[in-house]
């Protein structure tokens, strides 16, 4: 299975978007206005309007209410065809008995032999490790590379609990000492995946109760990043321990993830700049899980933690390929915002994802206004022509604005 | 299994919304999904806010007037029936559709299409777009790019092109000859997938 999921990689990994209508090639605003207008020059030295205009945004309005595609990463991909799992059956109709039959014999698998294995190995071994990983931190001299094996098994345990195939590209690419480690976010399961083959200081919000204590427990044997509820907010106290850290050669990549928040792995939305901004190596990760043998997204509206890892420990398999990119730079003059585009860009046509421009944290507050003052500007400038100096930036946010989508014309929901 | 988690059956008046906005049964259901989606509260009937959470939405210029155009005057709420109504306006057209006089112009006839268009021009629904409501449409769309008398002048070239009676207002006529040349059907028209 592994092979076979390996083979078929380059497949796999096209960008997926599906929808339920039909939208046009994203043609730069000029493009458009011009075919409404059916007039060949666009240089004028009056600003020229046309009532038709409106046609554009009516059209692009209403698709928005059809179909948009931020609020379609926040919910899990739809498949081509059913993989067998209830959960991932949307829009499918029933079809034939046998299918029926297969898919409880597929629910007598998962749930009766999968699930109780994993768990067993899982609670089994970790206890069994347990004891002898007490031993071993208490041998002080030897700490930190110990650590370094003690950490690597215990992801792996954590992987064969899930049945998770990864499959490591470039490993060349690697993260080193002194850099951060940057990756699309799509479920906690991520930090596994990464953490399995590399050591990676954490970074995150101090908890209390079980997590804190476990929290505790991990910067015992490697450094880790981890804030107060209050620190959170100032940016700079941030900004600061993250760069002692990657200044201090000894510790291990920081790993963070970006985005904020768990997306739905075919697109990867807006990178907070925040840790562009520290000025050292980046190291882009790709991460892109294969959705025929169980959706790894965790929607955290939907499912709380426990939910979630009862339904990832109960798919067919957790299937994933990680690309390691080549290390990125800030260059010069190139401020956090553009070098965050830069690795978003290189991470999305990497792992075959929609780069979009959107903010993840959308998902819960309201579109920022300078982004429609992106749009007025864009149709300003149309009306106005080629006159202005800021073209060259133009000609760049038209194709920033109008995300990169993959056109599949075929009906990939509807089974009829 | 295999089953569908609704059907056409569960939508209320589905039968009469295809027979009346040409929708098949399978666009009906997405669009129902769709309603389901953006009806947050649960409560089968869209409000603005409803609307404003889409974030593409928010962005467009014209946005505010779009979202009107799914409330009748009066009305704060849009139950599924008149969603669909609306969006049929959006439907490609149908190329040989033949219908006898008594029959009802199809909700995505190029007269629909533009009397949705002129409607976004026509906030107060008075049937003329004044010269003060052109300015305000004029005004979403380009923000502060461009200054006040630049946005006059425009206004005024609009308007003295399509005025053809001088009463300094653009009625639905006038709107309609003006864009005589203009491919209504295939620019406001939006294909369904299946």
């Amino acid at each position: 299975m592994e092979m076979g999921a390996k083979e078929k990689n380059q497949q796999l990994y096209k960008p997926y978007s599906s929808g339920i209508i039909a939208k046009e090639p994203p043609s730069s605003w000029q493009q458009e206005i011009q075919d409404l207008r059916g007039s060949a020059s666009c240089l004028r030295s009056e600003p020229e309007f046309e009532m038709a205009d409106i046609f554009y945004f009516c059209r692009r309005g209403v698709e928005s209410i059809m179909d948009d595609e931020v609020t379609k990463c926040f919910s899990a991909q739809e498949l081509e065809s059913w993989n067998l799992l209830t959960r991932s059956n949307y829009n499918f109709r029933h079809i034939s008995l046998r299918l029926t039959v297969l898919w409880g014999l597929g629910v007598l698998i998962r749930y009766g032999v999968l699930l109780p294995l994993r768990s067993e190995q899982h609670t089994g071994r970790i206890c069994n490790r347990g004891s002898k990983i007490y031993h071993i931190w208490l041998t002080l001299k030897l700490k930190f590379f110990l650590s370094e094996k003690v950490h690597l098994m215990c992801y792996r345990i954590c992987v064969r609990a899930l049945t998770a195939i990864i499959t490591y590209h470039n490993r060349e690419n690697k993260p080193k000492n002194g850099g951060i480690c940057v990756a699309n976010h799509t479920t906690p399961i991520d930090v596994i995946i990464l953490a399995n083959d590399g050591c990676y200081s954490m970074v995150g919000q101090v908890h209390g109760g079980l997590m804190g204590m476990i929290q505790r427990a991990m910067v015992r044997s490697s450094p880790h990043i981890w804030f107060e509820r209050s620190e959170v907010k100032d940016r700079h106290l941030v900004a600061k321990r993250l760069g002692d850290h990657v200044a201090d050669k000894t510790k291990q990549p920081i790993l963070i993830f970006p985005e904020g928040t768990c997306i739905n792995n075919t697109s990867v939305m807006m990178f907070k700049k925040g840790s562009f901004e520290i000025g050292c190596t980046v190291y882009p990760v790709a991460i892109k899980y294969d959705p025929r043998f169980g959706d790894a997204f965790w929607n955290s509206s939907k499912f709380g933690m426990v939910n979630y890892l009862l339904r990832m420990m109960s798919s067919w398999a957790i299937v994933c390929s990680v690309w390691y990119l080549p290390p990125m730079n800030r260059e010069e003059g190139e401020d956090a915002v553009q070098f965050a585009n830069r690795v978003k860009a290189a991470i999305a046509a990497q792992g075959g994802l929609v780069d979009l421009i959107w903010d993840g944290g959308l998902k819960r507050a309201k579109v920022k206004d300078a982004f429609k003052e992106e749009q007025q500007k864009l149709y300003s400038k149309v009306l106005v022509g080629e006159q202005d100096q800021g073209d060259q930036s133009d000609n760049k946010l038209v194709e920033d604005e109008n995300p990169k989508e993959d056109k599949s014309h075929q009906d990939s929901t509807e089974v009829q | 299994m295999g089953s569908s988690n609704s059907s056409v059956n569960n939508i209320p008046n589905a039968q009469e919304l295809m027979q009346e906005t040409g929708f098949s049964a399978a666009h009906i259901l997405r669009l129902h999904e769709r309603f389901e989606f953006l009806d947050k509260h649960k409560c089968g009937q869209l409000r603005p806010q409803d609307f404003g959470a889409v974030q593409e939405l928010a962005l467009n210029p014209i946005g505010d007037s779009i979202i009107s155009a799914f409330f009748s005057p009066g009305q704060e709420t849009v139950d599924f029936a008149s969603f669909v109504r609306i969006l049929a306006h959006f439907r490609p057209t149908d190329r040989n559709q033949s219908r006898d006089g008594a029959q009802q112009e199809p909700a995505n006839s190029s007269i629909r299409k533009l009397k949705f268009a002129f409607q976004m021009y026509d906030q107060d629904r008075d049937g003329k777009i004044s010269r003060a409501e052109l300015l305000q449409v004029l005004r979403a769309m380009l923000g502060i790019q461009v200054t006040e008398e630049q946005l006059q002048s425009i206004a005024e070239r609009a308007i003295q092109e399509a005025d053809l009676d001088r009463d300094d207002a653009i009625s639905f006529d006038e709107f309609r000859k003006s864009l005589e040349k203009v491919d209504i059907d295939h620019k406001m028209s939006i294909r369904f997938l299946r």
